[in-house]
């Protein structure tokens, strides 16, 4: 049942790093742990830190099928799971001759022809190596997370019409949530969790010259130190890594070298979306 | 089982037992899944064991302190006097045999170890002073070890300056080069006091055991701080906590709303839906409810003692904004102003606070509080504020220094709001002892304690439409 994908924490750390994801020891530690023990992975963190970006790192890394369940207000069960594909059902009725029995037609609607699998459904029938990402789960309503016991928990199924699907070989399960709500008890028990915070400054540099490999070491070390400075400010929307990137791509397509008061004036509306902080930057930078 | 085993069992059991008594709650799965953790990783590793407890055990990032303390407690990364194995890495100032040194080779060099910002070597160092300035001799034949004596004949903040000189090497100064070398040495700094403090609970708990020290070491989390005790930086923590919580309180409302009665059928939405079963409605679609929105108007006391409760809750407020109608705030010390003007859609609220502090006309008198005058005033010169739609929000200690309390005037405004609410940041069992007037608006309005974060999420919860 478990086929444990990595062999050791280093291991993690280096095929996350040839897919393009600088994990650190501690993630490398805990997804070894999530593939190791085949439970579930809750990753939580600000937006922008790169918890999708992990999880499909992770199947990248492991040469796995990425199935992603993305999450949203009034997400269920037909969405999630499997659903019966009435309208085929219905033609089958009206085209079965008068003589089969109901008993027949019964049992023949309610075969494997007629259900269509939803992502969660997919991930627990797939015999190949399999990475399931049920993306910014907080935004799901309260039921799906009872849902999703049952699936996380044995990694079976139950169809009443057919019975109990259990999982052939168990899929890699990653949940992402920003948090906006407290997620329920019964589901935090049944996972592992990370949480994911803004990088330290040198993973961070690290993570910027190998997304953008154009701009200067320097240029990166002075960008990373900023950002790090705005972090600290009381702002609304403190930049995240993704702001961090984008900052050094704007830097690198405007032809800047050094990151001067003019060059972070001119760019800051890359780093922070609101008015307010921009504001509140500019003056606790002196940028005026 | 092998012995060793045994006792690293215990020792894990012992570990998460102090987390629960730190008010982590770690369930008996949880145990099980640490424990089946630890065979699987490499235990030589100590960071990927404490990744392994903290993917199991740790649920909610607020822990995370707690954990880490109690980590290091438990499974600290050195054991007796460390400096026996660090081996002399030829800095200036160091003596191949362990001669403890003066304090200027000491400040010279933590001022390169902040310089370069080398973790490993700072956390090396901060073993190598706690052994050589933390221990004071407290009776004959016992020691102890202190944090403050360290920092404060190293006093890393006093190399803040020529730290800065080194970094900006002949840049100019005032701008934004300055600032951000500054952030990143008051960021190293605060690390090395941080490590410096883990080595000392280190050393303590070496000599009394771990239990013992666990206790102590734990600081609560900010949003169970009482406002009225809570440090500065208890209230930064919890001034970053405001807009989390306001979008934690907003998604549970919206998610309530859609819960409850659903309004009108939607007769467009229904007949569309009716096409995939032949026509027939089997299923109605609804317009979802118009949810009431209530105008909120918060009179709050922003005198010294109460300032702290009164800005978090102004600015909770201000974050649920969407929630409400209409939000219009009133602050008072001893005579009441309208301080809505500062708090523009989209500005800083932080900002809108001090110059509500600096320019709105709160002293009319010799600026202690005053209940009753301030009450008095809120009535007659804002007539139209409360009306039957508005729920009041009153904050304050109703301490009143012994002055009039102008509960007729409150009975007044309270019969003409919808509801009408009183925070008191005090702890009940204090009501009414002292200068404390919350007697005399017993059965006028109703009074709810609010004294940390927690209570005042579950209090907005309530307030809030259904």
């Amino acid at each position: 049942m478990l086929h444990p994908q990595f062999a050791s924490v280093d291991d993690v750390q280096e095929r996350l790093g040839a897919a393009g994801y600088l994990a650190d020891h501690a993630i490398a530690t805990t997804v070894f742990l999530a593939d190791r023990l085949g439970k579930p992975l809750l990753i939580e963190g600000p937006a922008g830190v790169g918890k999708t970006e992990l999880a499909k790192s992770v199947a990248a890394a492991t040469g796995s099928e990425l199935i992603r369940l993305q999450c949203y207000e009034g997400l269920d069960e037909a969405r999630a799971l499997y659903e019966w594909n009435y309208k085929k059902q219905l033609l089958r009725i009206q085209a079965s001759k008068d003589d089969d029995s109901w008993d027949e037609i019964h049992d023949d609607v309610f075969a494997e022809e007629f259900l269509m699998s939803r992502p969660l459904l997919t991930a627990i029938r797939n015999p190949n190596p399999t990475v399931l990402l049920i993306d910014e789960t907080d935004k799901a309503d309260v039921e799906v997370e009872g849902l999703l016991l049952e699936v996380l928990s044995d990694f079976q199924i139950t169809i009443p019409e057919l019975g109990t699907i259990v999982a052939t070989r168990r899929p890699l399960v990653f949940l992402t949530s920003n948090a906006t709500r407290e997620l329920s008890e019964a589901l935090k028990r049944r996972c592992l969790y990370l949480h994911l915070d803004y990088p330290d400054a040198a993973r961070e540099k690290a993570i910027v010259l190998s997304r953008v490999p154009e701009v200067a070491e320097q240029l990166a070390e002075q960008l990373v130190r900023t950002v790090r400075a705005l972090r600290a400010l009381d702002l609304k929307k403190s930049p995240s890594i993704a702001e961090s990137i984008d900052w050094a791509q704007t830097l690198v397509a405007l032809g800047l070298d050094t990151l001067d008061e003019e060059a972070v004036k001119s760019t800051l509306g890359v780093v922070l979306k609101h008015a307010s902080d921009h504001a509140r930057a500019a003056e606790q930078l002196k940028l005026n | 089982m092998t012995t060793a085993a045994k006792g690293l069992l215990d020792r894990e059991i012992a570990f998460l037992d102090a987390l629960r008594g730190a008010g982590l709650t770690v369930s008996l799965a949880e145990v099980l899944d640490s424990t089946r953790a630890m065979g699987a990783i490499d235990l030589l590793d100590r960071e990927a064991l404490r990744a392994a407890f903290a993917a199991c055990v740790l649920k909610r990032p607020a822990h995370r302190t707690t954990f880490d303390t109690l980590f290091d407690l438990w499974f600290p990364a050195v054991t007796g006097d460390p400096t026996r194995y660090d081996e002399s890495d030829g800095r200036p100032g160091e003596s191949g045999d362990g001669e403890p040194r003066d304090n200027e080779a000491y400040r010279d060099a933590l001022r390169d170890l902040l310089l370069d910002g080398d973790e490993e070597g700072m956390r090396r160092f901060a073993r190598q002073v706690v052994q050589g300035l933390g221990r004071a001799d407290t009776a004959p034949g016992r020691q102890s070890w202190f944090s403050y004596r360290v920092l404060r004949q190293l006093s890393p903040e006093t190399l803040i300056a020529s730290l800065l000189e080194a970094m900006l090497s002949g840049q100019d100064r005032g701008g934004l080069a300055e600032k951000v070398a500054r952030q990143t040495v008051q960021e190293r700094i605060k690390q090395f006091q941080e490590m410096v403090e883990a080595e000392v609970r280190r050393r303590l708990a070496e000599d009394r055991g771990a239990e013992q020290i666990s206790k102590t070491a734990v600081q609560p989390l900010a949003e169970q701080v009482d406002f009225l005790r809570a440090s500065r930086n208890d209230m930064a923590e919890l001034r970053r906590q405001v807009f989390p919580l306001a979008r934690r309180l907003a998604t549970r409302l919206t998610a309530r709303r859609r819960l409850g009665k659903t309004g009108k059928l939607d007769f467009r939405r229904t007949v569309r839906a009716s096409l995939g079963t032949g026509g027939v409605p089997l299923v109605t679609h609804h317009r979802p409810h118009k949810p009431h929105k209530p105008e909120l108007v918060v009179l709050c006391d922003v005198s010294g003692s109460v300032a702290g409760f009164a800005h978090f809750t102004l600015m909770l407020a201000y974050a649920l904004r969407e929630q409400f109608t209409k939000v219009r705030a009133f602050a008072f010390i001893d005579t009441c102003d309208e301080v809505t003007r500062f708090f523009t859609p989209g500005g800083d609220v932080a900002d809108a606070l001090a110059r509500m502090s600096s320019e709105a006309k709160l002293v009319w008198f010799d600026g202690h509080s005053d209940y009753g005058h301030s009450i008095e005033t809120f009535a007659e010169d804002y007539p139209d504020a409360v009306g039957p739609r508005t729920s009041l929000l009153i904050l304050g200690d109703a301490r009143n220094n012994y002055r009039a309390t102008g509960a007729p005037t409150l009975k007044k405004l309270v019969a003409r709001s919808r509801h009408a609410y009183w925070l008191n940041p005090e702890p009940s069992a204090y009501w009414g002892s002292g200068d404390s007037v919350t007697g005399a608006y017993e059965g006028l309005i109703e009074m709810v304690e609010v004294r940390n974060a927690v209570q005042l999420e579950d209090f907005v919860q309530k307030l809030l439409p259904q």
